[in-house]
């Protein structure tokens, strides 16, 4: 067995263990965690065997599932799908140990609530992995179960709406996409007279396909992406989506879930049909601008703070999209680095925040107000956190955005200084979240709810220290700064938006050979041969 | 008189120099469960009442296990395609594998139609000439006047339920079974279509019977069984004058003459197009395609619980069966004209059953829908006329039959003292009452959505596979919109068993008895493995195409 495949199959086994456990509340989190803690582990190591000059896919491994029409259980990974594996395995220990407490609803578990994270977390590990193009829809598909009952099951009022809608947008994408799978078996078949749905394979045989049919088996994986990433006139579902979930789970929709979207672009979209996605790449490259522009705006006006980050993300992705259809290999190993440090910056904005609203209780903006002079840390938090999504140089998102806006620069000038603009909304909104929710005088309903009455909103001191002087305890938890576990589950964030802002080595070593494969699978080469120093 | 003493004596003559040869190790599961449906009317008559449930069930698993084992023999002999009585029959790969579809999702029929334990007595009515009395309309609930009627027994269900169960079912559903069960056998085998329109009222003339033999809600069920008849009868009427038509066509209503007719021949295609026309319109009505699927969901929702399931699994199979034989054997070479008909009332079906799917709020009139729209996608597979079309729908058939039969066993589990609670509002929080049917039905209604590792998705898969690769890639586009769009329909029952919170009033969920969890067990295992693990299935459905 690789170690990929033990990747997979570790929170799976774990899963099971957590389902088992359920009845037993402390043994079933403290089970969950060790899971996903020895699953950490694994992806470190894998990290350290994968050779970024070493050939385009590793850890590899092949097991025949269904002969009749060569569909492999085939799993590998490049440079881009193992930073993405390494991300949800660091994601998830962190979303475990922020959902310790957690509210869940009555007649749920914790252990339900974390078998099925960790499920998911097996589902994503095996979508980024895979190298049959079948077992990848397979999977992209399973991929919705455990989330819409981790929507549907554990989410907000409006959950079931939610749920239904996600599932929905997704399950349409995703036939749709099966179309063009079965399309590329069937061009393969009649190319070659054995149909294949290996992803090395078709790659070299729809590379010489004509342009008609490229083109529909684009548009097909395009539509299924571009509701999973999501690109502007599909994205409904992720405000709902993102607002309904629990925190945990929003971390993982936004963190994760969506970068199957951004990059299944990369592995799929490109390679399998590279002369129709430089045909069709304005198309793209006007949503991606529109997604900029639109989710900076919303996240502008947005009142619910689920709400703002869903669109900051949208926003993020439109970057990501620019940056992968601008067809620089700066911009692409920038668009992929951001795949990464999006996940990052974004998850502990949603980790932030919902230490925000688990204090206040409430989810509108303006429930709070002057929150820093009662929870200084969480108000430096949040801080890092927006530095980091309006990507300001010195943390880990600045140099990848960087790297798509030059890289893009020098192929699609106009699209990249209309997104320009998406840099300076984004210091907008996150200064203005943080203003009206850290900053002046403490206010806001939330805040002085949870602190216990009207007379406590006065007195910062009082606040901190809930009211137990003024009416003997009776205001048990009043509103506390950070503790240990919340502490815990941000500090290694903390640490990578600021080591890979200054010393991004380690990661884009990994990506960039990966990229330049794809470049190359495309047959595109840098337009300014010089710039391609990276 | 002397003419018919003539004719009579030419066909003697011809008789006694070519006796057609039998092959009777071919037809021997066809003729052990037509005889032992002659076997299960003798029962009836002659065997004490007490012990005639117990003979009938007996008798009826026996059979289908004896035949299904035949089968399995034959066919492990890796026969060659023949056809046997005068060529009436043809016993090819597509045969053998449609018989063991018809055999297995039989056993599973009977096996909830056998179950006792969950209504007491049997869901057969009792009396089956009894009238709907107004004790049972109050049942019902369905009338104004009934709910102060129904009132008053309430205060004392257990000796109402005490008489219930001293009535004992009758058992004639099961001849009744086996005799429908034969004639789809046949239909699915015949080669001309003579054969074809007995076979076709064979199986017929028994459904209509087993439609109104409910126990609760007589009224309905009496409705749904003169429903289906007459629509039955002009569906019939349709199918032989098509016949006749295509007799006058092609000289002859075998499959192979009229296939040799149609190629190239100066003869008139009115007569050719209006009995084909005709003649699929008799077909599609059988498998529920839509626009003629008017019957379905008025049946699906009267008929007794268990004889849906059989009626949705089994004559589904059978119709498709014989239309995959029609259409490949006889009208292959003029395909090119009529396949646009097909293709719209292909697309017509899907999205019928998708978007009216979606307005359903009772959970067998859902069902019945769902079962529009998948003969809708069975039809994409059976217009392909290709190998690979033909081992995808027969592939289709069998994962579609088999999940149908589950849902149906689980519906017939949830009930109010009234009987069924088919009502979907009645479903909600099933999940925290009884999880495990929950996620039982869960499982079953992702497979009908299509979702990977179940063989829904892998129906659909090789269907749709086959599809583009016969060319037909808007009608696979439109298809997966459709199941998009029915997605909805089932994802709805999912929220309400899941995420809502149960109704205080509502219905319990019965304990199966041993027939009803076999039958449930068997849907559920077959359709998990069908999803993972489906290629010896494929591998069977795949070896070879129709002979003639």
């Amino acid at each position: 067995m690789t170690l990929l495949l033990a990747l997979i199959l570790l929170p799976l086994a774990g899963a099971v263990v957590v389902a088992l456990l359920r009845g037993n509340e402390r043994a079933a989190k403290f089970a969950a965690l060790a899971f996903s803690l020895v699953e950490l582990v694994l992806a470190a190591v894998a990290w350290i065997v994968y050779d970024p000059a070493g050939p385009r896919l590793q850890l590899t491994s092949s097991v025949e599932w269904i002969p009749a029409f060569d569909i492999r259980l085939s799993f590998g990974v490049d440079g881009i799908a193992l930073v993405m594996v390494a991300v949800i395995a660091l994601l998830t220990p962190l979303v475990l140990g922020f959902s310790w407490r957690e509210r869940i609803p009555t007649g749920r578990t914790h252990g339900g609530f974390f078998s099925l994270l960790l499920v998911q977390q097996a589902l994503t590990v095996a979508v980024f992995a895979t190298t049959d193009v079948f077992v990848f829809y397979v999977l992209f598909e399973l991929m919705l179960i455990p989330m819409y009952f981790l929507i549907g099951g554990y989410g907000g009022p409006q959950r079931q709406y939610a749920a239904v809608k996600f599932f929905l947008y997704s399950f349409l994408g995703g036939l749709i996409m099966l179309a063009s799978v079965i399309g590329a078996y069937a061009y393969a078949a009649r190319a070659t007279g054995q149909g294949t749905f290996d992803w090395a394979r078709l790659t070299q045989i729809l590379g010489d396909a004509p342009l008609g049919v490229q083109v529909w088996i684009f548009l097909g994986f395009f539509l299924a992406f571009a509701i999973k990433a999501p690109l502007v006139p599909l994205h409904t579902w992720l405000p709902d989506a993102a607002e309904q979930a629990p925190i945990g789970v929003a971390v993982i929709v936004v963190g994760v879930l969506d970068k199957v979207g951004t990059f299944g672009f990369l592995r799929y979209s490109l390679p399998l049909a590279p002369d129709a996605s430089q045909v069709l790449a304005p198309l793209v490259l006007v949503l991606a601008v529109l997604g900029v522009l639109y989710g900076s705006l919303q996240a502008f006006g947005q009142v619910d703070l689920k709400r703002l980050i869903a669109y900051v993300s949208i926003a993020h992705f439109g970057f990501i999209a620019l940056g992968i259809f601008a067809f620089t290999s700066q911009a692409q190993i920038g668009s992929a680095s951001y795949m990464v440090n999006h996940s990052i910056a974004t998850g502990m904005l949603v980790l932030v925040i919902g230490m925000i609203i688990a204090r206040g209780g409430s989810t509108r903006i303006d429930d709070y107000g002057g929150m820093a002079q009662v929870t200084p840390l969480l108000g430096g938090m949040l801080l890092v956190a927006g530095l980091s999504t309006l990507s300001l140089p010195g943390t880990n998102s600045f140099i990848s955005e960087f790297l798509v806006l030059i890289g893009s620069f020098a192929t699609r000038p106009v699209y990249t200084v209309l997104a320009t603009l998406g840099m300076v909304l984004a210091a907008v909104y996150v200064f203005r979240l943080y203003q009206r929710v850290m900053q002046g005088p403490v206010s806001g309903n939330a805040l002085i709810g949870a602190a216990g009455g009207p007379g406590a909103a006065t007195d910062p001191n009082l606040l901190a220290r809930g009211a137990e002087n003024a009416s003997g305890g009776a205001y048990r938890a009043g509103i506390g700064d950070l503790d240990a576990r919340e502490i815990a589950v941000l500090a290694p964030l903390v640490v990578l938006v600021i080591v890979l802002g200054f010393y991004p080595e380690p990661m884009l070593e990994v990506i960039t050979p990966s990229v330049e494969a794809t470049m190359s699978e495309i047959g595109v080469t840098d337009p300014v041969t010089s710039q391609g120093g990276n | 008189m002397g003419v018919t003493t003539q004719t009579g004596a030419v066909i003697l003559a011809q008789q006694s120099i070519a006796p057609p040869p039998i092959h009777y190790s071919a037809i021997a599961p066809v003729l052990i469960v037509l005889g032992a449906a002659c076997l299960a009317v003798l029962v009836e008559a002659f065997v004490p009442r007490r012990l005639r449930w117990s003979v009938q069930v007996g008798l009826s698993l026996c059979t289908l296990v004896a035949a299904g084992a035949w089968l399995v023999v034959y066919a492990r002999g890796e026969p060659m395609g023949l056809t046997t009585l005068a060529d009436t029959l043809a016993i090819d790969t597509p045969t053998l594998f449609l018989w063991g579809t018809l055999l297995v999702l039989g056993l599973a029929s009977i096996l909830l139609i056998a179950d006792r334990s969950v209504e007491p007595g049997g869901a057969f009515v009792a009396e089956s000439s009894a009238a709907p009395s107004p004790s049972p309309r109050a049942a019902s609930g369905g009338s104004t006047g009934g709910t102060a009627t129904s009132i008053a027994p309430a205060p004392t269900p257990a000796p109402a339920r005490a008489t219930a169960s001293v009535a004992e079912m009758r058992t004639e559903v099961f001849p009744l079974g086996l005799f429908s069960l034969g004639g789809m056998m046949v239909f699915c085998a015949a080669n001309d279509l003579l054969t074809m329109f007995i076979a076709l009222e064979a199986l017929s003339l028994p459904l209509y019977v087993m439609c109104g033999l409910a126990r609760r809600r007589r009224l309905l069920s009496q409705e749904a069984a003169v429903k289906y008849f007459l629509l039955g009868a002009f569906a019939s009427a349709f199918f032989l004058y098509g016949l006749a038509l295509l007799y006058g066509y092609a000289g002859s209503v075998e499959l192979s003459a009229i296939a040799d007719a149609t190629a190239g021949s100066l003869r008139s295609d009115t007569l050719l197009f209006a009995g084909l026309g005709l003649l699929v319109v008799g077909l599609l009505f059988k498998g529920s395609v839509g626009p003629f699927h008017m019957w379905t969901p008025d049946v699906y929702h009267g008929a007794p619980t268990a004889v849906t399931g059989f009626m949705a699994a089994c004559t589904k199979v059978a119709a498709f069966g014989a239309i995959l034989r029609v259409l490949h054997v006889a009208f292959e070479a003029s395909s090119w004209e009529w396949h646009w008909v097909l293709w719209t009332v292909a697309v017509v079906s899907m999205v019928i059953g998708a978007v009216l799917g979606l307005t359903q709020s009772d959970i067998k009139r859902m069902v019945a829908y769902s079962s529009i729209a998948h003969a809708g996608f069975l039809l994409i597979g059976a217009i392909t006329l290709t190998d690979e079309g033909l081992s995808a729908t027969l592939f289709y058939l069998l994962a579609y039959g088999v999940t149908t039969i589950a849902v149906f066993g689980v519906i017939s589990l949830v009930r109010t003292s009234e009987g069924e609670a088919t009502h979907l509002s009645a479903w909600s929080g099933l999940a925290k009452r009884s999880p495990l049917i929950a996620w039982v039905f869960t499982f079953l209604l992702l497979a009908l959505a299509g979702i990977p590792l179940t063989s829904g998705f892998m129906g659909k898969f090789v269907v749709f596979s086959a599809a583009l690769t016969a060319g037909m890639a808007p009608l696979v586009v439109i298809a997966l919109v459709a199941s998009a769009v029915a997605a909805f329909f089932y994802l709805r029952v999912i929220v309400l068993m899941h995420f809502n919170e149960p109704a205080p009033d509502g219905p319990t969920v019965s304990v199966p008895g041993a027939f009803t969890t076999a039958a449930i067990t068997l849907g559920v295992v077959v359709t998990l493995l069908l999803g993972v693990l489906p290629t010896p299935v494929l591998d069977w459905a795949s070896v070879g195409g129709f002979v003639s």
